[in-house]
């Protein structure tokens, strides 16, 4: 739980508020009009980055940073014998090795995005409001009008589902390797792949389901 | 005791083992010799449940081990203390937390008795006060004999040691030995040791059994291997010049 929530934070908040405060600024380049008003710009960061970009965006970048880390550490145990030394003894390895990443995955991920979704608005009002792009009262007229709290739904499911898949798939990559350390690095690079294109066809799925 | 009985194992079209039978009596250490890829790692690994063998069976004590599942396995597995080749102590875990990880798991000691039996099987391996050092900290002798610890530490029925001696100078390699011995007497354990050392051989084999190309091809004591008339034995066990000499004193 601390190596996928808090030892992500950094990682992830950094990325929340940039994108938030670069979505601003391409929203509001895109809606020049007088027709629109500028509070648009706020609503249209907020429905964004609740059901697409945070969700999304720290998903994948947790494939890359924990997604390795567990098909590698896993991986190293199997190849150093580690994992029989647990099966001869009489423990379940799966259960003992794999059951505990999935519980911090499919726990850590949704809490993750929650903060994801905080410093991307916050990153949004910093950013609209350096650059001129929008005031932050426009901006935060925006992101409180006609809010649905049906997507929270949405991006918590979406959260749930791509934690399970980053933990089980990058656990499975290690924990059925063979060989030695060549093929340490490849599970490694495989589970974030695969990890990767799980979580963009399982958002295409949840969507579609969904909304 | 351990019987194995007619086991064959085949990895895709490559036949690893041929029917392998034999017996692995108590209070004995038994060794399984053979030049490398003649199937004694897998033989063990069989014996052990970490392969399961295309057929045949392992008995211990009478109950065929090869049959049961994994929950079945558990009593069993509990009398099983296993050295690795390369140690495969938990690196994410010090010297103490590794030996008594399975009583954590097995058993409702305190943390008082966990810590005085971890110190105890310390001390058999003559590695007292080491109990708080990281597996990386450890010189290759110290990690066997860490493992010998954590072997042990559930008091095992059936100890199996992977190439014990790789890797260490003789002088270390000797004494392993002779922890092995001496644990073996101790705990009156069934212990099996896959081996390609011949100081092993001549010191502690009571029961030698010889594999070649997947097949049991000899089996007696260290006593009767030197004036075996079996070709591929004599090639294997007096390959070298020293044995050579040695054989001539036998």
């Amino acid at each position: 739980m601390d190596s996928i929530g808090i030892g992500s934070l950094t990682l992830v908040g950094i990325i929340s508020t940039f994108i938030g405060a670069v979505m601003t600024m391409q929203i509001a380049f895109q809606l020049v009009s007088d027709l629109i008003p500028n509070a648009i710009i706020g609503q249209i960061n907020r429905d964004s980055s609740i059901l697409e970009l945070s969700p999304t965006i720290t998903a994948l970048v947790l494939a890359g940073k924990v997604g390795s880390s567990i098909s590698s550490q896993i991986g190293s145990m199997r190849v150093t014998e580690q994992i029989d030394a647990l099966e001869i003894m009489g423990i379940n390895a799966p259960g003992y090795l794999i059951l505990p990443k999935i519980i911090a995955g499919i726990s850590m991920v949704p809490l993750l995005v929650i903060i994801s979704v905080f410093l991307a608005l916050t990153g949004g009002l910093l950013g609209g409001a350096i650059s001129g792009a929008v005031t932050p009262a426009d901006y935060i007229d925006g992101i409180t009008d006609e809010f649905n709290g049906y997507i929270v739904s949405v991006a918590m499911v979406k959260a749930f589902v791509f934690g399970f898949l980053i933990t089980s798939i990058s656990a499975y990559q290690g924990f059925y390797v063979r060989g030695g350390a060549l093929e340490v690095g490849q599970a490694g690079t495989k589970g974030v792949v695969v990890s990767c294109i799980s979580i963009l066809v399982a958002d295409y799925v949840i969507t579609a389901l969904m909304l | 005791m351990i019987e194995v009985q007619d086991i064959s194992k085949s990895f895709g079209d490559h036949q690893v083992l041929n029917e392998i039978s034999s017996e692995f009596e108590p209070g004995k250490i038994s060794l399984i010799i053979g030049s490398s890829g003649s199937g004694k790692s897998t033989l063990l690994k069989c014996m052990v449940g970490l392969h399961k063998p295309d057929s045949g069976k392992v008995l211990y004590n009478g109950q065929n081990f090869t049959r049961m599942d994994f929950e079945d396995r558990v009593p069993i597995r509990k009398d099983i203390g296993m050295l690795f080749q390369n140690s495969a102590l938990f690196d994410s875990m010090n010297v103490e937390d590794n030996i008594v990880f399975s009583l954590d798991m097995f058993t409702d000691m305190s943390k008082s008795e966990k810590k005085e039996r971890a110190d105890f099987c310390l001390e058999r391996v003559d590695l007292a006060g080491k109990n708080k050092l990281f597996p990386a900290e450890l010189s290759g002798g110290m990690k066997k004999r860490v493992g010998i610890a954590r072997a042990i530490a559930m008091s095992p029925k059936y100890l199996f040691c992977d190439e014990p001696n790789s890797g260490l100078d003789p002088e270390t390699s000797i004494l392993i030995d002779e922890l092995i011995q001496d644990l073996t007497q101790e705990y009156k354990s069934t212990t099996v040791v896959v081996t390609h050392d011949m100081n092993s051989v001549m010191g502690i084999g009571e029961y030698i059994l010889f594999l070649h190309k997947g097949k049991k091809w000899w089996e007696g004591t260290n006593k009767e291997i030197a004036h075996t008339d079996v070709k591929e034995l004599n090639d294997f066990v007096f390959a070298s010049p020293f044995m050579k000499v040695a054989k001539a004193s036998f």
